[in-house]
């Protein structure tokens, strides 16, 4: 099966190269393999897997299949499906099954995907590493020793060992395009309110957006038409037209305006990272494209001003969790405090406790003001910075991280190392921008992303410029060896 | 800044979570790290700006009709419940 992009197995199977259920048995098979080593799933789905890929054969042999019919999918575990454990990766959720779908995942069963099963990812998405899992840690296939990023390391870890061609994800503060950029993967996302969050466990409201991670940007345009659109139940849903992502993928890069953000290329980025942002500059040049500088002068705020906005929407969406009707409960509560007390002290781990404790501080009285309402304001001016900047040019353009993958366990003593992380990525969710990573190279034989921000609701010219840049070069088709080569699928045809 | 222990008991308070002891200097610890960055916060000059909650300022919290949306579900809900009886969720007695 060299077909590695969702486009490409979607074309297989429309031609029958391969059924959907070869090919849903040969990434179960892949899964199987890779499991143990990377941990990238909480749940595997396959009896159901096989039920709806037998139901997707039934729809291409019918003429009624849609672009995504057949394609194996793994579902990040913040998003409910119905009659599946939803965990969050939380002792707290461990035993919930959920009783209705996420919006954006009845999308991709009525789109006709095929679920392979639920991605491991950070506590409620709390974490830059994927080290807060209930169910442990996820391992980076490129190096078993690194992580994979966070929050949505299982999916990144997923679709760079190509354990399934697409994996829904979210990003609250970096936790699609880190993970993207640290697996040498596509991670996109949307802007905020272009897909909905109905049925997303919530963590920090204002800046929460469901996207996806792939292998390629033309994949990522796929996606992202199945999942965009207005949503009734999600109240931070926008009421905007979806456009056609495929034809937009062809937007020229002549005259494009590029901006590079100056307070991205300071201290701490590591200058190989650096060099492979800077080689990717050249290629949307010789493409006709632009480059100036852009200043943000209030971005390197964005760190600061997250750990008070995010911890404070946290501690208020947490707050449900109490024992009572959903979630782990205490054994014995003497009284309805200590139910409270103790099944959430038992149910949460250590960072989100610390999320929670920060988001109350910030919230009590005596202190709104002084960290709540000041933050708020600090954003308001981040926000500022990036409307001038699109005054200026059309696209911004910045290294997603400012190192590779890390090793396990190097950051996790010290919240502020782990937090820094996602100096370069915190910024798009402040102002609710569309952001994406692309693989651009390696530094020290680990993968670098590139990431572009686009002003809000023009995904299609992001994806335009990620689709050029991927025409260009084939960073995006490097996968790390040992995981998907061992398993074929034995196809009925005489391809693959 | 730093968060002394009898602070760091008030908040885990206030959150409703149970600290032992032995977990507070940690957190005493790391809250008051944080604080420290959050501090960073002071540099920036907003008087007369307006506080930004969320980041699609022209939106406006949209009204549906007050009509039933959804069948009851209270027995599938449930399905996930720690103590139900009689279609009610239980808790320890909070009335003496």
């Amino acid at each position: 099966m060299a077909d590695q992009t969702l486009a490409s197995l979607a074309a297989g199977l429309k031609a029958r190269k391969y059924s959907s259920v070869e090919l849903t048995k040969a990434f179960l098979g892949r899964i199987e393999h890779a499991q143990p080593a990377l941990n990238a799933l909480v749940t595997v789905t396959a009896e159901s897997a096989l039920a709806a890929a037998a139901a997707a054969d039934v729809r291409i042999a019918a003429g009624t299949a849609g672009p995504l019919t057949g394609v194996p999918i793994i579902h990040k575990d913040i998003f409910c499906t119905s009659g599946v454990r939803t965990t969050c990766a939380s002792k707290m959720l461990s035993n919930f099954i959920s009783p209705y779908d996420a919006t954006l995942v009845g999308k991709y069963k009525d789109a006709g995907t095929v679920m392979l099963g639920k991605a491991n990812m950070d506590e409620f998405a709390m974490g830059s590493s994927n080290e807060t899992s209930f169910f442990g840690a996820v391992k980076n296939p490129w190096d078993l020793a690194k992580v994979p990023g966070g929050s949505s390391g299982g999916s990144a870890a997923a679709v760079a060992a190509r354990l399934a061609p697409l994996a829904t994800a979210t990003d609250t503060g970096g936790s699609i395009r880190q993970p993207a950029a640290l697996c040498g993967v596509t991670g996109l996302k949307p802007t905020y309110g272009r897909v909905s969050r109905y049925g997303m466990i919530a963590f920090a409201s204002s800046l929460d957006q469901a996207g996806v991670i792939t292998v390629s940007a033309e994949d990522a345009a796929l996606t992202l038409q199945a999942m965009a659109g207005f949503d009734p139940r999600d109240s931070t849903s926008v009421d905007v037209p979806v456009p056609d992502y495929a034809a937009e993928l062809q937007q020229p890069m002549r005259g494009l305006r590029i901006g590079i953000l100056t307070e991205f290329f300071g201290e701490g980025l590591d200058p190989a990272v650096e060099q492979a942002v800077r080689d990717s500059l050249a290629v949307w040049q010789k493409l006709g494209a632009t480059i100036q500088e852009v200043s943000l002068p209030n971005l390197p705020l964005s760190v600061p001003t997250y750990y008070v906005v995010a911890p404070a929407e946290c501690s208020s969406n947490l707050a449900r969790f109490d024992g009572v009707r959903f979630g782990h409960r205490c054994e014995d509560p003497k009284d309805l405090l200590d139910l409270y007390k103790r099944s959430r002290a038992e149910g949460f781990g250590s960072e989100v406790k610390r999320r929670i404790m920060t988001g109350t501080y910030v919230l009590s009285a005596g202190y709104y003001d002084a960290y709540y309402l000041k933050a708020q304001r600090v954003r308001a001016l981040i926000n500022q910075d990036f409307r001038r900047a699109f005054g200026e040019v059309d696209l911004l353009v910045g290294p997603t991280t400012p190192t590779v993958a890390f090793g396990l366990g190097d950051k996790t003593s010290d919240p502020i190392t782990m937090y820094l992380n996602d100096i370069y990525t915190i910024g798009a969710n402040l102002a609710g921008l569309p952001a994406m990573s692309i693989p651009c190279g390696f530094a020290a034989g680990l993968p670098v992303g590139v990431q572009l921000i686009g002003p809000h609701f023009a995904e299609g010219r992001m994806l335009a410029a990620a689709h050029a840049y991927q025409r260009e070069t084939d960073w995006h088709l490097r996968a790390p060896s040992g995981w998907a080569a061992d398993f074929e699928p034995s196809t009925t045809g005489g391809a693959a | 800044m730093s968060l002394t222990p009898k602070q760091i008991e008030r908040i885990a308070h206030l959150a409703r979570l149970e600290l032992a002891a032995e977990e507070i200097p940690a957190y005493s610890d790391s809250l008051s790290r944080i604080f420290g960055l959050v501090d960073e916060l002071d540099r920036a000059q907003t008087a007369g700006i307006e506080p930004m909650a969320h980041p699609l300022e022209d939106q406006v919290q949209r009204l549906r009709a007050d009509a039933i949306t959804s069948p009851n579900a209270r027995d599938l809900y449930q399905q996930n419940a720690p103590q139900v009886d009689g279609g009610l969720y239980l808790v320890p007695k909070v009335i003496e």
